[in-house]
């Protein structure tokens, strides 16, 4: 005879007792695992949205930044850096400039370590008369793009026409009847026509492109330009040009630059509105899932405590009903010499019992517990398991102490002497 | 019985050639206390039982036959008068080592049997185990060879409830002698059973003192018991008459 075997035999005897205190503790664990879990598995979806969020924001942002790129080609640039002294009426009027500037400036600009500006290109613009052909043109000197020092070389955004060769303007190729590879004369120096433009409805339709070293000697305007376009960098802050402006005045204080409105930047700013949007409403997400998580922490709270108050005050209760129904049994182990702490060991084993059947019931319950706010079930870490497991029994110990003890303190003489 | 009192007590039969009385009961008193006053149901009681004794205890109800075996048993405290059990005062003891005393010195047989519902047969007579101080397992062949005595051998794994009442009260005996007491302490064993049965219980715990292990002790109303043992003594108001 043992004490294992007459705790055993005892619960035997009175499962319902039994029964129901192993209900305490499945109940108790299963709702303190199935709540710790909920908000872990809650913070993981919050993870998932915010991510996803996050990466279609990304990609968002990737197709927007690869329309700007290539509406650039095409739309070109939207910075003029002029000679100090250059009438802006005139530009505005005739479209180009007239004064000249060191070529040097540019590369003496992309050397600066500029930041506020990209895509440096020079020019020599002069409209003057195509003498063979006795018609008004406006001819361009460009070369290809100037690197900025210390920026990565990126691919030039405009081809710059190669010593020899011609670029014409819609008008211009479709009155002469010039194709793509046609010789041409130009200021009596024989040219290749490299390429033909598309009508752009603008003065570009009368423009003739011409390589900036080859234009510069042919108007004895050798090392001279006379704007400098560039695109602004896509750092959106209020004062944009006031920024630009600053930074180039330090490094070509003989320049003034002007800013047109391009596409090109309207789309820069909507790619940074949209960015900045999509950057809010995360945060927005954010929040909200913050917010409710905190509900749910302030409601988990108080419902654990108080979970595990009342399946303690359950479990101690059957314990005491145990004791009562069990009085002239304690009364007769006693009389045969059974110690008092092995009568609280025989209470109190079969309290821990229960708490451990049910700690176990009570996690694989929560194992399989699907919350239908939650596609996923519950998160729960090993060490929670664990935890859960072993609290039980050590829970329904503490619960059915003081009637336990009573039982070990009763006096046998109480129960035996009305024999 | 433990090796302690085992030793203490061949020592003293070593010097002496005398064994001390199996009980001894000298001058007890006993008071409860109600919210009703006082009753004194043992007073100034005085009485000895000798290895071979078996002693029928009788008298009206209420005159304080069972506390004074309760007393004699080392489960209730006199208030004044002294007991001893082979020369021993279990009320000098602590609690646990009371309990052990009890385990290894006392059987108690009473007139509702107190078996444990949820154990068979065996177990029953084996709970004395859990009183500890010898190994598991030390009383398995005792408790057989006790329960063939009673004619027991075949309900071995019956719960009480399966068994006839002068069955029950026989598991009750042979609880009580598992662990070879020297006194046997009997509260009515006899109350509930017929007369068949009733004759059995009275044949063992006869032969019990007659073996000379130790003495008996019985609170009887029966008059058959009363012829049964070798002594009777009458109380009346918690005096012996
Ligand atoms: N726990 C108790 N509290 C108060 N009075 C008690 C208690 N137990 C017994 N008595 C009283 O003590 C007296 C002796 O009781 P008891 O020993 O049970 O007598 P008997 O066994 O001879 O019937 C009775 O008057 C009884 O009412
Ligand atoms: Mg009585």
């Amino acid at each position: 005879m043992t004490l294992a075997r007459l705790i055993l035999r005892e619960i035997r005897h009175r499962k319902t007792n039994f029964a129901l205190s192993v209900l305490g503790a499945v109940i108790a664990v299963a709702v303190v695992l199935a709540t710790l879990g909920s908000l872990r598995a809650y913070d993981r979806q919050t993870e998932a949205v915010v991510d996803q969020m996050e990466e279609a924001t990304k990609s968002e942002m990737a197709k927007l930044e690869d329309e700007i790129r290539k509406s650039m080609k095409g739309l070109g640039f939207n910075l003029f850096i002029f000679p100090a002294g250059q009438d802006m009426g005139e530009v505005y009027s005739e479209g180009f400039a007239s004064k000249t500037m060191p070529e040097a400036y540019v590369t003496k600009l992309a050397e600066s370590g500029v930041v506020t500006v990209n895509h440096l290109l020079p020019s020599l613009t002069k409209k003057l008369e195509w003498p063979e052909q006795k018609r008004t043109v406006i001819l361009i000197g460009v070369r290809g793009e100037v690197p900025i020092a210390f920026r990565k070389p990126k691919a030039p955004i405009i081809d710059p026409v190669a010593p020899g060769e011609l670029v014409l303007g819609y008008e211009l190729h479709r009155s002469l009847g010039l194709e793509k590879g046609d010789p041409v004369t130009f200021m009596g120096k024989n040219f290749k026509v490299s390429d033909t433009y598309e009508a752009r409805g603008s003065k570009d339709d009368i423009t003739l492109w011409m390589n900036l070293g080859e234009c510069q000697a042919m108007l004895g305007m050798q090392e001279k330009i006379n704007a400098i376009q560039a695109l602004e960098c896509n750092c959106a802050t209020v004062d944009r040009l006031g920024e630009i402006r600053t930074e180039l005045m330090e490094i070509l204080p003989d320049t003034q630059i002007i800013e047109t409105q391009s596409t090109a930047l309207a789309r820069a700013e909507a790619r940074n509105q949209a960015s900045a949007t999509a950057k809010a409403q995360i945060e927005a997400k954010k929040e909200q899932r913050a917010l409710l998580r905190a509900e749910r922490e302030k409601l988990a709270g108080w419902l654990l405590p108080v979970v595990a108050l009342v399946s303690m005050i359950w479990i101690g209760l059957l314990a005491f009903i145990n004791v009562r129904e069990r009085l002239p049994e304690i009364g007769i182990l006693r009389a045969i010499g059974v110690k008092g702490r092995t009568i609280l060991g025989a209470f109190l084993g079969r309290a821990i019992l229960a708490g451990l059947v049910g700690g176990i019931i009570g996690a694989v319950i929560a194992e399989f517990v699907r919350l239908p706010s939650m596609d996923s079930g519950l998160i729960i870490e090993t060490g929670e398991w664990i935890a859960a497991i072993s609290a039980a029994p050590v829970l329904a110990a503490l619960a059915a102490w003081l009637p336990s003890l009573a039982a070990a303190q009763r006096d046998p003489a109480e129960v035996l002497r009305y024999d | 019985m433990s090796q302690s009192t085992n030793t203490a007590l061949d020592e003293a039969s070593a010097d002496t050639e005398i064994r001390p009385p199996v009980l001894s009961i000298s001058e007890v008193a006993k008071q409860y206390r109600t919210t009703e006053g006082t009753v004194q149901a043992i007073d100034h009681v005085s009485l000895s039982l000798e290895p071979g004794d078996f002693v029928a205890l009788h008298g009206p109800s209420g005159c304080g036959k069972s506390t004074l075996l309760l007393m004699a048993g080392a489960l209730l405290s006199p208030d004044s008068g002294t007991i001893a059990i082979s020369g021993e005062n279990p009320y000098a003891l602590g609690a646990e080592a009371r309990a052990a005393f009890r385990a290894n010195r006392v059987g108690f047989v009473f007139q509702q049997f107190h078996l444990i519902p949820f154990l068979d047969v065996l177990d029953n007579v084996l709970v004395g185990e859990l009183a500890g101080t010898l190994p598991h397992g030390e009383f398995r062949e005792r408790a057989r060879e006790l329960l063939d005595r009673f004619q027991l051998g075949h309900r071995l794994h019956h719960v009480p409830s399966k068994l006839s009442i002068g069955e029950q009260q026989r598991v009750a005996l042979a609880r009580a002698f598992l662990r070879s007491p020297s006194l046997i302490l009997a509260d009515e064993p006899t109350g509930n059973l017929d007369a068949e049965n009733a004759a059995i219980i009275l044949e063992h715990l006869g032969d019990f003192a007659a073996s000379g292990e130790g003495a008996v002790l019985m609170v009887t109303h029966d008059d058959r018991a009363k012829a049964v043992a070798g002594r009777s003594v009458e109380m009346r108001g918690g005096r012996l008459v």
